[in-house]
């Protein structure tokens, strides 16, 4: 579950509990720049479970994650029996997974970055972006709604360049916490791919979270993929060691 | 009368011998089609039914809905008890469980690191219980190009041209990435016991072929399958059999609207096949029409120069007191014997070509690039009973209906005018 705590990392606007509303409503670019700053915390280790609504069952998948800054990341699967030991480690814009069935350490690129994590409704793609929305897409507000009893600014941003897995997104913020509470995801044809939706939002420490949310590919048959936060600690030491290929195997 | 008329074509070949080339040549192309595209049928049947679609298919609504992206997720639950329910119901078919999936073969290097890696289609078999037919159903003995036929749990195939790409060598090890019913990615090692060659484009590019309970490990499928496929055993494939066993087994799901529920189809239902069996028998007809055609308007012409050149001889004939009704009927009777002789000698030359080709087959492959439906690369004529029959339609019907329209002459020649046409 590399990935999907890379996932949460970029949906950890971490914001300090003493930061004031905004008296007046800043640019997109403003509010873009503070969702990145927000997004990018120095350490942190979750424990998560991923609840996948399939067209045909429900299963949960539990997870521990290292995630340092927005590039480095390491999971180790816990639950199912038939998961537990399955490792994966996100260095930058690589990825490998550790089978301990196969003991085999596999290269996830290409075609296979599509594929869904664990039979959920997130991509390892999804998983391995990274990059802040503010260098990846030009912003503008286009309304302002209320979410989870929150004001909200709705923007829409649209990619400045292809190599991005969304050509467009439409994006429900925060106007105090600067947290991401709703997201619809779209192709350039403008078909709706995704969406994910904050469930709620917790403090933790000095940091505002999204500890429930549901991830939906709206391709796929089923009923979403629920991501729960168990526990999340910040600023933990994390050896270097954890972040290298070999760790996958121990 | 006949012997007469016979004598008469074999000692004059000036009036006989084009006619019965024509009628030859035309009945030597329709059973040599005919045989063919037999042939060819047949072995499209057969291979998609051994392959893909069995002769009949029993899979979920979901899965049938979506069959050609493989969807696991959509697979039978409860596999045993519903090959037991169906080998009772349906006692004179063979009923097996196949998983198809696509996946990524992932060879490793001496550390253990991806070498290489090329995508897969994969068929799960049962390949090791005892009096399984299914390694003789996938021709695996005969197709086997290196090594062996798996012999154990974690034992594979793969295509010969695939093993080429990617450098594996029987005993080699791979591992198999492809996504498990739940969706997630499932990942097992085997062993590469051999290489084959299908004989099917689609199949020897990227085919692989699995024990099933392997697949079923491999994929977290226990007790799960894809599709049962079901082969009618000791008869042919006929369209009316299965129908009635179709609807039998439907019946009793018909008010429900879970869309898990087990469903049966025809190999026409399949793959675009039932479009595909009906434009050969259209096809089949249609040959036989061109020929029909062609050769009377080949056979008119030849009548009338026939006529022309027995311009005189049926001048005689109708002088002598022959009514012009005996010189028609005899000239019919004439053109139909020339008919039977050619369509004897187009008969034999074209089962003899066939055979030829039943035996020795034409390799098309360069030419069956991306086809949708599993087509043979080298097809086969197929000689069968009605090959030796064939030929009698359009070799006696061409004949027949030349002989008509070009006799319709001898009505325009008049007797008081006779003897004036005879002298110039």
């Amino acid at each position: 579950m590399t990935l999907i705590a890379a996932f949460v990392s970029s949906w950890f606007l971490l914001v300090s509990s003493v930061a004031p509303a905004q008296p007046q409503a800043p640019s997109p670019d403003a509010i873009l720049v503070r969702v990145d700053l927000n997004a990018i915390s120095g350490t942190k280790v979750i424990l998560s479970e991923m609840v996948i609504h399939s067209r045909r069952d429900t299963r949960s998948v539990k997870a521990k994650s290292w995630i340092q800054g927005a590039d480095k990341a390491f999971t180790e699967y816990l639950d199912p029996p038939r998961e537990k030991g399955t490792k994966m480690l996100k260095l930058g814009d690589q990825l490998w997974m550790y089978s301990p069935s196969t003991d085999r350490t596999i290269s996830i690129s290409g075609h296979m970055l599509r594929q869904s994590v664990m039979g959920s409704d997130l991509s390892y793609e999804d998983m391995m972006e990274d990059r802040k929305l503010r260098d990846a897409y030009e912003a503008k507000v286009i309304d302002e709604e209320s979410l989870l009893e929150r004001p909200c600014w709705v923007l829409e941003l649209v990619a400045k360049s292809d190599d991005v897995s969304y050509y467009s997104r439409k994006v429900w913020v925060d106007k105090d916490r600067y947290v991401l509470l709703r997201e619809d995801r779209f192709a350039k044809s403008g078909k709706l791919l995704k969406t994910l939706e904050v469930k709620s939002v917790v403090r933790v420490r000095d940091h505002w979270i999204p500890n429930v949310l549901v991830f939906r590919d709206v391709l796929k048959q089923g009923n979403g993929t629920e991501f729960r936060v168990e526990s999340v600690e910040f600023d933990v030491a994390i050896p270097d060691y954890v972040f290298t290929k070999a760790s996958l195997r121990k | 009368m006949i012997r007469f008329l016979l004598k008469g074509i074999l000692r004059d070949r000036a009036r006989s011998l084009f006619p019965l080339l024509t009628v030859t040549l035309g009945v030597f192309l329709t059973v040599g089609f005919y045989c063919y595209l037999k042939g060819a049928i047949d072995a499209i049947i057969e291979s998609n039914a051994n392959f893909q679609t069995g002769h009949l298919k029993v899979t979920t609504r979901a899965y049938l809905k979506e069959s050609d992206q493989l969807p696991n997720d959509a697979a039978l639950m409860g596999i045993e008890p519903l090959l037991e329910r169906l080998r009772k119901e349906f006692p004179g078919t063979a009923w097996v469980a196949r998983i198809r999936f696509g996946g990524l073969l992932d060879v490793p290097d001496e550390k253990g690191e991806t070498r290489t890696q090329g995508p897969v289609v994969g068929t799960a078999a049962d390949l090791f219980s005892p009096g399984s037919r299914e390694p003789e159903r996938l021709d695996l003995a005969k197709g086997l190009v290196r090594g062996r036929l798996p012999q154990k749990p974690g034992e594979i195939l793969v295509s010969d041209e695939l093993a080429g790409k990617l450098g594996l060598e029987p005993g080699a090890k791979a591992t198999l990435l492809s996504t498990s019913m739940n969706g997630a990615m499932g990942m097992a090692n085997f062993i590469v016991a051999g290489t084959v060659r299908f004989g099917f484009q689609a199949l020897d590019r990227l085919g692989l072929i699995v024990d099933l309970a392997d697949a079923q490990s491999a994929l977290d499928m226990a007790d799960a399958a894809g599709e049962v496929l079901g082969f009618l055993e000791g008869t042919p494939y006929k369209q009316e059999t299965v129908d009635v066993m179709v609807a039998a087994f439907n019946k009793r799901y018909k008010n429900e609207a879970d869309e898990f529920v087990p469903v049966m189809v025809t190999l026409r239902d399949q793959n675009a096949l039932g479009s595909i069996l009906d434009a050969y028998d259209s096809a089949t007809g249609v040959i036989l029409a061109i020929f029909i055609g062609a050769m009377s308007l080949v056979l008119w012409n030849a009548g009338l120069i026939g006529n022309l050149k027995r311009f005189g001889e049926i001048g005689v004939r109708l002088a002598i007191g022959e009514s012009h009704g005996h010189v028609y009927r005899t000239m019919i009777a004439e053109s139909l014997l020339v008919g039977v002789l050619g369509t004897f000698a187009g008969t034999a030359i074209g089962l003899a070509l066939s055979y030829y080709l039943q035996v020795h087959g034409i390799d098309i492959s360069s030419l069956v690039t991306n086809f949708a439906i599993l087509f043979p690369t080298i097809l086969h004529s197929r000689v069968t009973p009605f090959a030796f029959v064939v030929g009698f339609v359009p070799g006696l019907l061409a004949t027949f209906l030349g002989a008509v329209i070009a006799g319709r002459g001898i009505y325009k020649r008049r007797t008081s005018q006779l003897f004036k046409e005879l002298e110039t």
